[in-house]
């Protein structure tokens, strides 16, 4: 089947079975490899994308379920300038550590900075909550969402 | 990748849907597939798949003469962020705020938790003190079944092949106050290993009708009715919400599985029943949640 995706603002064709993930679909079709399969039953969020702003996990849409939406991935936040203080907090704060779980960490906290752009602590661990980091321990990866939401909302 | 030569539809109108459904009858229904994509992932041949994606009959939340009708395909998002939802159906709007994560709240739907059955199903016991009413629809027209005799057993409801939920209705009420309260492993994602919905209809501050619903201490979601009873004609003071949870608690027969024993879930039952009737009371509950 032919399927017309709306992915980082492009639209673009891909041949793929209707049941194909999303994921995959990404992974192997597109090459855009930042989005991480890690259980891939809906639990770790390493597959975490923008669907119409909503954060989703890739492995739990279906390629035939993802066509009129627009989806964007970490490739298409990183391309963003208004996010680069997100990507820097983390480094500052070093709060990444293997990587593995970051590329869904930074697109869980940019749903959450869109919605709220000054989160206290709480409203972060609840947005980051369906994401796991088997290194950090998490105390960082807060911190970092935090400084990342003051500079964003300062403009700084 | 799995299934990676299957089969998946995408209707626009329920008509469609059914058209679809006729010449596949061994085709299933994928709403936001956080409990469908999860099984099929053990699962090497798919059956043909319907999502129901872009049905925009199957969407949306309204007042339609007396009633909120909440459609089936309205995501936990949707749910907690309805003006209507937190009106008129307060505890379904709080225990859509604690499904899952943020992801799973964005793509689960109501719809797909009451045909998935789970004794543990968050949306249930907010549905059941709230006497909803389940809209069922196939080829042949629809029909509609209260709250608390959709479900058969763990898994299994009243729906019979070719047919779908298409909307739950809820009866608009004055004068009520209710609350939901879980506990469960991690807050965040675990399915509620005990779920409580209560309801109130207080005059004076004496309480006039009851509902309480339990989840996961029984083989579907129950109501304690006898608790609800013998709340009846008393004021709502913690003496009362203390004595209806050890009543609530009674009713329940949980089994035993790897989340928790059969004790410990009867006795969170009467704490968190104690705690929801506290909360509608006014009264802080002693057990806290985040
Ligand atoms: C990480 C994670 C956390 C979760 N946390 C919770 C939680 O806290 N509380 C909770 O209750 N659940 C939880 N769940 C389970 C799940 O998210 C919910 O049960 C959800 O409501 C299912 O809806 P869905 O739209 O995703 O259903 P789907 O997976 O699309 O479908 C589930 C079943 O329902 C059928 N179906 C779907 N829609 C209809 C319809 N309209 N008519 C008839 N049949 C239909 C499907 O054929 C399938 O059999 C969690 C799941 C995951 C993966
Ligand atoms: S890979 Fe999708 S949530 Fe874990
Ligand atoms: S940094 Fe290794 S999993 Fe998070």
């Amino acid at each position: 089947m032919s399927y017309t995706l709306h992915i980082n603002g492009q639209l673009v064709s891909v041949q793929a079975p209707g049941t194909a993930r999303l994921l995959d679909v990404l992974r192997e079709e597109l090459g855009l490899t930042g989005t991480k399969e890690g259980c891939g039953e809906g639990e770790c969020g390493a597959c975490a994308v923008h669907m119409d702003g909503q954060l989703v996990n890739a492995c739990l849409v279906l390629v035939c379920q993802a066509e009129g939406h627009e989806i964007t991935t970490i490739e298409g936040v990183a391309a963003q300038a208004r996010w680069r203080p997100l990507f820097d907090a983390f480094v500052e704060c070093g709060a990444v550590q293997c990587g593995f779980c970051m590329p869904g960490m930074v697109m869980a906290a940019a749903a959450l900075l869109r919605e709220r752009p000054r989160p206290s602590e709480a409203e972060i661990v609840r947005g980051l909550s369906g994401n796991l980091c088997r290194c950090t321990g998490y105390r960082k990866i807060i911190t970092a969402v935090q400084r990342a939401g003051e500079r964003i909302a300062s403009g700084s | 990748m799995n299934a990676s030569n299957g089969v998946a539809f995408t209707p626009r109108t329920c008509e469609e849907l059914f058209g679809v459904w006729a010449g596949q009858p061994e085709a299933r229904l994928l709403a936001g597939g956080t409990d469908l994509l999860v099984r099929l992932k053990k699962v090497a041949a798919w059956p043909p798949l319907i999502a129901l994606e872009r049905v925009s009959e199957l969407r949306g939340i309204q007042c339609v003469n007396g009633w909120l009708q909440i459609r089936a395909c309205s995501t936990y998002c949707e749910l907690a962020e309805d003006h209507f939802v937190q009106a008129y159906a307060p505890a379904l709007a709080e225990a859509a705020r604690d499904v899952g994560a943020p992801a799973i709240r964005a793509r689960g739907t109501l719809g797909g938790n009451l045909a998935n059955a789970s004794p543990a199903g968050d949306s249930i016991p907010p549905l059941y003190v709230a006497d909803a009413l389940v809209e069922l629809r196939s080829a042949a027209g629809t029909r509609e079944v209260p709250i608390t005799e959709f479900f058969r057993g763990p898994g299994q409801t009243l729906l019979q092949p070719q047919e779908l939920i298409c909307a739950v209705r809820l009866p608009i009420r004055r004068g009520w106050r209710e609350a939901f309260v879980r506990l469960g492993q991690r807050a965040a994602l675990t399915i509620a290993k005990v779920s409580v919905a209560v309801a109130v209809r207080v005059e004076r501050d004496v309480v006039q009708e009851a509902r309480i619903a339990l989840g996961a201490v029984a083989p579907t979601v129950i109501r304690a009715r006898e608790a609800e009873v013998w709340l009846c004609g008393r004021r709502l003071d913690e003496k009362t919400c203390e004595a209806a949870g050890a009543a609530a608690a009674r009713a329940a027969e949980p089994i035993s599985d790897i989340r928790s024993v059969a004790d410990y879930r009867r006795a969170m039952c009467a704490v968190l029943v104690r705690e929801a009737l506290c909360r509608v009371s006014g009264q802080r509950g002693v057990h806290e949640h985040a």
